[in-house]
């Protein structure tokens, strides 16, 4: 498979040459395939917003290089712009850029800058405000009219909209209630499924990522501390642990259980697959 | 970009510079731009130059730092400047060129005027750059103590300023996050013409005056459920006292102003 982003060495040191200099990133080098699911975990201040921030060309890196598609999207620093409309990064906490009178006019912000006009924009607007669950009468509302939750779906369709051929995700479920949290997580698990482009989600719920993500980049004090399949990365639970990172709640009841000498796997990370485990032990005849 | 404002920006410290009283500073500050409106000669430029530098020197911020706050005012010194050096009438002229002409008084204006106002500002910021914002404030509240008496309402004033100061980081970390989204979203803030560039700012100013809002909201209910109700008997936790050193900054200050002045009657 051809990577869509190459990440080679990548630096970032904010405020060079004062008193309040900090590497937020430290030469990390990672790849990023077309159409998949990335997951990106990693402790508070570990540099994650300040990646991703890279990856669209909103910062500039102190060092190193990102490839998109094979080219360095500095090459040509006029057209940063294009980047942006092919990388589409979804902020933290996205709720507060929303500015315009009407939820339609905001989410085709995006579009409009692309330049498209017409029967494209609309299309654009509706197929994303569908995508992330926002209905046709509310397009006409004031996006200061909706729930906390509801903006940040107007503000991920703003994203959306440009149709971006990467999305990147910041904590898209940070400060939401559970069922709110997992309806919006539903809603990007379809987008990624039918619309076969790629994500990567930053998080710090490792539950989240467990149960979304196809490959897992773990960070740790601006550096890459693993990268793998969710199986490889929660098999080195200890690791991550000493990182001061979780591990998916399912993980953490298949080590009690091995703790207790029961002969299973402890590196599992969905309920279903703890289930086969269980049930495959009660089948060889092991006392539970 | 936004970054490089150091509009009182605070470095911290532990050397005296930074101990003495916010009062006394602010004093000092005030001395020193009267002894610098006195001076009128090379050796009295030189004595006000000399106390930065000295000033500077104790405090160990960086001349780097200093340096830097002169750049959102170099346009006024440069102004000013070719003002004085080319539109003062004089005795002697030492270029005469077109109907522009220097004489020897411009000259000497403009090299003191430009003098004046570096010297004027690099003071002040370096009161700021050692002084936190939130004691700066105290001490200016204790100074206006008196002004009390005239129903000038100095604790809301100084409250208001204590609060406009420590969000203005926060405004800036806020702004910069907002811009970074709509950049994300393809806003262009750079080409255009000015029509165009005033216009792209809307998305930036919608949600910053709305989180400004939202954020004084916040700040005002949290001050109440603290039973905050003004000035009246409230009483402070970390009390201003001078201390030894206060007294003798203010006497080498004093000192200092009243030399200039004295010298001044002697025409230096
Ligand atoms: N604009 C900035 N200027 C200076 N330092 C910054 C800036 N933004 C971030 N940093 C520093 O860089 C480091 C990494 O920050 P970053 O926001 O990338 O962390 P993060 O992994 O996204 O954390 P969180 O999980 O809390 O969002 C932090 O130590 C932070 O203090
Ligand atoms: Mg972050």
């Amino acid at each position: 498979m051809e990577p869509i982003l190459q990440i080679k060495n990548l630096t970032h040191t904010y405020g060079i040459g004062t008193p309040f200099q900090r590497s937020a990133v430290e030469d990390m080098s990672f790849e990023v395939y077309g159409g998949e699911f990335l997951g990106i975990i990693g402790h508070t201040g570990s540099g994650k917003s300040t990646l991703i921030q890279h990856l669209n060309g909103l910062l500039k890196p102190t060092g190193g290089q990102i490839l998109l598609n094979g080219k360095d999207i500095w090459a040509e620093p006029k057209k940063i712009r294009d980047v942006r409309f092919r990388v589409g990064l979804v902020f933290q906490y996205p709720e507060y850029q929303l500015f315009e009178e009407t939820v339609y006019k905001d989410i085709a912000f995006g579009p409009t800058n692309q330049g498209k006009t017409g029967e494209e924009l609309d299309r654009c607007v509706r197929e994303s405000a569908r995508l992330v669950g926002i209905r046709d009468d509310q397009l006409d509302k004031s996006p200061f009219e909706l729930s906390g939750g509801q903006k940040r779906r107007v503000a991920l369709a703003g994203v959306l909209a440009m149709e971006p051929e990467v999305l990147i995700l910041d904590e898209p479920t940070a400060g939401l209630d559970p069922a709110g949290r997992e309806n919006l997580m539903a809603n990007i698990r379809d987008y990624h499924r039918n619309k076969n482009k790629t994500i990567i989600l930053v998080s710090h719920s490792m539950d989240e990522i467990a149960q979304n993500v196809d490959r897992i980049l773990v960070l740790k004090s601006a550096r890459v501390l693993m990268s793998g399949a969710p199986a490889e990365v929660f098999a080195r639970a200890e690791e991550l642990i000493t990182a001061g990172l979780d591990v998916p709640q399912v993980t953490r009841i298949a080590m009690a259980l091995k703790a207790r000498g029961m002969d299973i796997d402890p590196a599992v990370y969905t309920v279903e697959a703890l289930e086969q485990e269980i049930l495959a032990l009660r089948k060889g005849g092991a006392p539970c | 970009m936004l970054k490089d404002i150091t509009l009182g920006q605070y470095f911290p410290g532990t050397t005296v510079a930074h101990k003495l009283d916010p009062r006394t500073k602010i004093l000092l500050v005030v001395l020193y731009i009267v002894a610098l409106f006195c001076a009128k000669s090379l050796v009295t430029y030189g004595l006000m130059a000399l106390c930065l530098a000295v000033c500077v020197y104790i405090s160990k911020v960086s001349i780097k730092a200093l340096v830097r706050g002169l750049k959102p005012v170099l346009f006024i010194i440069i102004f000013t400047g070719i003002l004085n050096l080319f539109f003062t009438p004089g005795d002697r002229y030492l270029v005469e060129w077109g109907f522009l002409h220097i004489s020897d008084t411009g000259l000497r204006n403009a090299v003191f005027m430009v003098l004046r106002i570096m010297l004027l500002i690099m003071g002040t910021f370096l009161m700021t750059y050692t002084t936190s914002p939130i004691s700066l404030t105290d001490g200016l509240e204790r100074l206006l103590n008196g002004l009390k008496k005239l129903h000038v309402p100095v604790h809301e004033l100084a409250m208001m300023m204590s609060i406009a100061l420590r969000f203005i980081p926060t405004l800036i970390e806020e702004t910069d996050k907002i811009m970074s989204a709509q950049k994300a979203r393809g806003a262009d803030f750079e080409s255009g013409n000015l029509i165009q560039k005033a216009k792209a700012l809307i998305p930036i100013l919608v949600p910053l005056f709305i989180s400004a809002f939202r954020r004084a909201d916040e700040l005002a209910t949290a001050m109440e459920c603290r039973c905050y109700h003004g000035g009246e008997g409230r009483t402070k936790l970390h009390v201003l006292q001078y201390q030894r050193r206060d007294y003798i900054a203010l006497a080498l200050g004093v000192l200092i102003c009243a030399g200039v002045i004295v010298l001044r009657q002697f025409g230096l």
